[in-house]
């Protein structure tokens, strides 16, 4: 008989595959994606309603009430991250692969940035012109949302992970997730106004990327083993 | 002996003063209450269950 | 040495050993405090800049240590319990929470009374440390409200201890960048907590207020884990026992 060949799988054939999933899954169901972008718009919708719509007050307040209303949309769609694959027992599949858990975690963080974080950076500019933030402060913007957003994903799976399936999992999971989620909403939204204000804008640039990194690097792991007491 | 009024200052430094003070009694009782609670509540169990073979 | 700590480890050792150990941290801390709060309010030179009201910082700063060092020892206890699976480890997380939080809410109060005369307001939210501190309390919060989320204790205590330890890291982000985000709005004056040129008549008290409060602190800990430790144990034949014979308390 022929021995078939087994290849070995790489490091991080895993991560490509859960992220190759969720990326299929999302593409169904667009509302998923969607969703979170509207609220977002709608944040941003608030609060001129809310306290008026005079240009100067939207000028000031533009780069902070984008950054919020990133943080609540993103906070939104994390609370889904790991509940499909509770409902249909893929979790438990996940936690017995022979690939690292952390990989894994990753790759469906991976998934989750693509699906809310990136599309927040691209809609963001629209956003923000009716904030009156100048042309040129707009890349700014967008590239604190780029780097923030990686962090807030990788922040968030861990809190998805702590709290998938508990009852009211939605509101703890916010509560978790807020007060690690307040530095980089702190580095984003005053680099943005930095730029803004001519001033020297890159020190928050740079720790903005460095929180991506850490956060990277440190995050997967926390998310694993948060995933299996979870699921104990 | 100094001026209780502490310089105008009185309302402040004596109202954190005595929210520390209220702070510390409060905890000191809520761990007892509960160490009474949690006690009774087992004494009653092992004690019914006794009986109640 | 090891058996000495096995034997701490072991529930019924501990629940005997805290109830013993308890008043002797109780009465040197209530001792200190009561030379802190009489040299601190009597004793201690007035200040140059704030007169009579920076003797708030008696209660204050001995406060805010102990909220950290509360957060400090949840964290670590809580991954001592994760890593070697101690459960009177994750008892001790437990019972610290609730008086970290207390001494958070104590910092936080005790920092906005004392900005009023100071900065005119009650609340400042240029100062880097009383935002961090406020911050450090929603991680209390965000603890507690996950151990009562979650029904199975063991599981509770394993996924608090993660939280608790990725809060770690947060605690000294935040401080880091709050304080980078409030030298940028030119924050208030930066309430005195005293340094190395703190003249000694203002600095004894207040080291013996800390020192006080930590010995206090450990009292009500250890109060508190011995009633953690006797719920988690309350099937157990030892706690049966015990509280069946006549001197069981």
């Amino acid at each position: 008989m022929n021995e078939p060949e087994l290849q070995q799988p790489g490091l991080f054939s895993g991560l490509w595959a859960t992220a190759r999933r969720d990326l299929l899954l999302a593409w169904k169901r667009p509302g998923d994606v969607l969703n979170p972008l509207f609220f977002f718009a709608m944040v941003c919708t608030l609060f001129p309603l809310a306290v008026g719509p005079s240009a100067e007050q939207l000028e000031l307040s533009g780069p902070g009430v984008l950054w919020v209303a990133a943080l609540l949309a993103t906070l939104l769609s994390l609370n889904s991250l790991f509940l499909g694959d509770l409902e249909v027992i893929s979790l438990d599949q996940l936690l017995v692969s022979a690939q690292p858990l952390p990989v894994l975690a990753l790759g469906k963080t991976l998934a989750h940035w693509l699906t809310s974080g990136l599309p927040l950076v691209f809609v963001s500019p629209i956003l923000a012109m009716t904030y009156r933030m100048p042309a040129s402060v707009v890349p700014v913007m967008m590239l604190t949302l780029l780097l923030g957003t990686i962090s807030l994903s990788l922040l968030g799976s861990i809190g998805a992970a702590l709290t998938v399936g508990l009852h009211r999992g939605t509101a703890l999971l916010s509560l978790l997730i807020l007060p690690l989620a307040m530095p980089v909403l702190l580095l984003g939204a005053n680099t943005v106004s930095l730029a803004a204000g001519n001033d020297v804008y890159s020190t928050g640039i740079w720790a903005l990327a460095a929180y991506a990194i850490a956060s990277l690097s440190l995050a997967p792991y926390a998310t694993a083993a948060a995933l299996r007491i979870s699921n104990e | 002996m100094e001026n209780l009024a502490m310089g105008n200052y009185g309302v402040y430094v004596w109202s954190c003063f005595a929210l520390t003070l209220a702070v510390v009694i409060f905890s000191d009782w809520r761990a007892r209450l509960r160490h009474k609670r949690v006690y009774r509540d087992i004494e009653v169990r092992i004690k019914a269950l006794g009986d109640g073979q | 040495m090891w058996k000495w700590f096995h034997r701490l480890a072991s529930p019924p050792h501990f629940y005997r050993l805290a109830a013993v150990l308890s008043p002797w941290l109780a009465v040197p801390g209530i001792a200190l405090i009561t030379y802190g709060v009489y040299a601190g309010l009597f004793l201690a030179p007035m200040d140059y800049q704030q007169g009579d009201a920076f003797r708030i910082i008696y209660v204050h700063v001995p406060s805010a240590y102990l909220s950290m060092m509360a957060y400090m020892i949840m964290a670590i206890s809580g991954g001592i319990g994760l890593i070697w699976r101690i459960k009177l480890s994750h008892a001790v997380a437990a019972a610290a929470a609730p008086l970290g939080a207390a001494f958070t809410f104590l910092a936080l109060v005790t920092g906005s009374i004392w900005g009023r005369p100071m900065w005119g307001t009650w609340w400042e939210w240029g100062d880097p440390r009383l935002t961090s501190e406020l911050i450090l309390l929603f991680l209390y919060f965000g603890y507690m409200a996950l151990r009562s989320a979650i029904d199975d204790t063991a599981k509770a205590d394993k996924a608090s201890a993660v939280l608790a330890l990725v809060g770690i890291v947060n605690v000294v982000i935040v401080h880091f960048s709050v304080e980078w985000w409030s030298s940028l709005h030119q924050g208030q004056t930066l309430m005195k907590e005293g340094g190395p040129a703190m003249d000694p008549g203002m600095l004894y008290p207040l080291l013996a207020m800390i020192l006080g409060f930590t010995f206090l602190f450990g009292s009500l800990l250890l109060r508190r884990v011995r009633t953690e430790v006797l719920f988690r144990e309350r099937r157990t034949r030892w706690v049966r026992e015990m509280v069946l014979s006549p001197e069981g308390r």
